[in-house]
């Protein structure tokens, strides 16, 4: 295991170092200046000049690079051009908004939708199975940016139920003090990780059903809801680990759209708008963290499925 | 898609007596048959005919003006000259759907079609050729992977402008990382299976393994993955155009006309949203029904029989 591991960590440093290299390229590769976007057609050239030597833009690629790669390793992401607030402060206070976010939408899909697959696996092509299986699928061909639409007209403009907008204060319990706001956000992440996690669900249940051991199970007497919950459940849930582990970068820009649609103040808007307004270091940032954030996430996937699965064992090679 | 019988012998050949090909062979000539015999397929083959038939045979019956608009046909109710009225830039919607149709079909197309080839090939190399080659391959495709897909399509698509040649190379520049893994997985298990080995005791060469066993076999997961990354193509620009940064208005496809409408959805403006949803949602059901129906034919556990 400790080789394992070992190995594991020495890619995932690669994989890192390989993922701000190629940022840094791509973004580089826009044309025009940067200082033009950022400070306007109108600026003089001794204000672009200024301004390129502030961020050090007038350097060779290759020694920005390496001046980017010495600040990140003394903990400096550096400071946004437009915000002009360091960008660790900015991922601070951002990052335990989407945590919150994305944490709780999918603990909530998860516990909907795993003993959903199951029971859908259950009662395969019954009724309540077909219905659920169209409702989903039908949910997880949707662009997300139509149904959160749908959404907001039905409940917020229509009915006057919820507002159309998250809630605006910056901490995370502020935010609970409005839990009518957070509603829609919420609902319309759990509807589509619910329709992505019982597609997984369902097939998975249906081949936990076909295996032998449940038979032995059924052969010493265990009642049919014992063999449900205990043993079908269990085995069942081992490919979603993967899925939950590879959706831990999203935290870094997959709640992109729902963020934009219910002005939701989190790493994804700030990205987005990085994105259109050439914030350099907020983009280096974010898809730095990205980077570690994925690596992270299959790695605590892999161990997980070593827990819950005593057949896997890892070995170091 | 018709199966006459001299295609079929010909499809599996001369009887040469190499056990493993015919065994493949006659296996894949059954999946086509429990795929036609599904009903997810007939549902998704229909779909996608009809969505096909509207597009591109739909303007030689319904002529509409689609370069020129006048000031005073902007966001007209259905009527019986404009039968589903007229967009906010006071285009035809039903000649819209039709052109922005074809479109969608040729992005999804050409996006399934490069990363196909190119991820097949990819993919083949480094789970051949295996060692530190392979390492090093599937580390360049680690890194795509760790950064967030949609991160990395506003970076590139606020690079280059954007043009249908360039969000197509750009979305199979993204996409092409999955078909690699997966083709590089499917080489790596079958260079194990026992007719490989048969083959090459027989004195099957390396060329001849490939084209003859592996390519074949890999076929499968290949076909499936294609259809559904057409469907995940045209989505993908849909979002784009959501975020305002998809191809200016002269130019239509599904998914800028719905989120173009979706400006208008407080305005009751319903003709301009719901049917280039209806068709776009349609669509990609098509096409992972399909999928869906061709991954079960050719899996031999799920055959009801």
């Amino acid at each position: 295991m400790t080789a394992y591991l070992i190995r594991r960590i020495g890619q995932a440093v690669g994989v890192v170092i390989g993922v701000m290299i190629l940022t840094f390229i791509l973004i580089h590769m826009e044309p025009g200046s940067v200082a033009r976007s950022i400070l306007g057609i109108r600026a003089t050239a001794s204000r672009v000049a200024i301004f390129n030597a502030t961020y050090g833009l007038d350097q060779p690629l290759y020694k920005q690079f390496w001046n980017y790669t010495d600040q990140v390793f003394h903990g400096n992401l550096g400071t946004s051009y437009y915000q002009q607030q360091p960008v660790s402060t900015l991922f601070a206070q951002r990052l335990p908004r989407d945590i919150f976010l994305l944490g709780t939408s999918t603990v909530i899909a998860l516990v909907i939708s795993v003993p959903m697959g199951v029971y859908q696996a259950v009662r395969r092509n019954g009724i309540a199975d077909n219905l659920l299986t169209s409702t989903t699928f039908t949910l997880y061909t949707m662009p997300t940016f139509f149904f959160a639409m749908l959404l907001v007209s039905l409940f917020a403009v229509q009915l006057h139920w919820l507002p159309p907008e998250a809630p605006q204060t910056t901490s995370v319990a502020g935010m609970l003090a409005d839990p009518k706001a957070l509603l829609l956000p919420e609902l319309t992440l759990v509807l589509t990780q619910i329709a992505g996690f019982s597609r997984y669900m369902r097939s998975s249940a249906i081949d936990t059903l076909a295996q032998e051991y449940l038979k032995v199970c059924r052969a010493k007497g265990l009642g049919e809801r014992l063999v449900l919950w205990r043993h079908v459940l269990r085995n069942s849930f081992l490919p979603i680990v993967t899925i939950v582990g590879l959706s831990v970068p999203g935290l870094v820009g997959g709640a992109i759209i729902v963020e934009d649609i219910f002005n939701y103040q989190g790493m994804g808007l700030l990205f987005y708008q990085a994105a259109l307004q050439h914030d350099f270091p907020i983009l280096l940032g974010a898809t730095l963290l990205g980077g570690v954030l994925t690596v992270i996430g299959n790695l605590a996937a892999d161990i997980a499925y070593g827990i819950l699965d005593p057949r896997v064992r890892y070995v170091g090679k | 898609m018709s199966v006459s019988e001299p295609n079929i012998r010909a499809w599996i050949g001369p009887g040469t007596p190499d056990a493993g090909e015919i065994h493949g062979d006659v296996q894949r000539w059954l999946g086509l048959r429990e795929f036609f015999g599904n009903t997810q397929a007939k549902v998704g083959l229909t779909i996608i005919t009809v969505m096909f038939l509207f597009c591109f045979a739909g303007p030689v019956f319904y002529h509409t003006n689609q370069t020129a608009t006048h000031l005073l046909t902007l966001n007209l109710p259905p009527s019986a000259q404009h039968l589903l009225g007229t967009d906010s830039f006071g285009f035809d919607v039903i000649g819209r759907l039709m052109r922005g149709g074809q479109a969608s079909f040729g992005l999804g197309f050409a996006v399934a079609g490069i990363t196909t080839v190119v991820g097949t090939l990819y993919g083949a190399i480094a789970g051949i050729v295996g060692g530190v080659v392979d390492g090093f391959m599937m580390r360049i495709i680690d890194t795509f992977l760790a950064i967030p897909g949609l991160v990395l399509l506003l970076i590139t698509v606020n690079i280059f402008t954007p043009t249908l040649l360039s969000v197509i190379l750009i979305l199979s520049v993204l996409s092409w990382l999955g078909v690699a893994r997966l083709v590089r997985g499917e080489v790596l298990s079958l260079r194990t299976r026992d007719y490989v080995l048969a083959a090459r005791t027989m004195g099957g060469g390396t060329g001849r393994i490939m084209w003859r066993h592996m390519v074949p076999n890999a076929l499968g997961v290949i076909i499936v993955n294609a259809t559904f990354s057409i469907a995940d193509a045209i989505t993908a620009l849909a979002t784009l155009s959501f975020l305002g940064l998809g191809m200016p208005p002269p130019y239509a496809d599904w998914g800028t006309m719905l989120s173009n409408g979706l400006n208008d959805l407080f305005d009751g403006y319903w003709w301009e949203i719901y049917p280039p949803a209806i068709l776009l949602i349609l669509t990609i059901i098509g096409f992972s029904l399909i999928g869906d129906a061709v991954r079960d034919s050719l899996d031999v556990r799920l055959r009801r029989r």
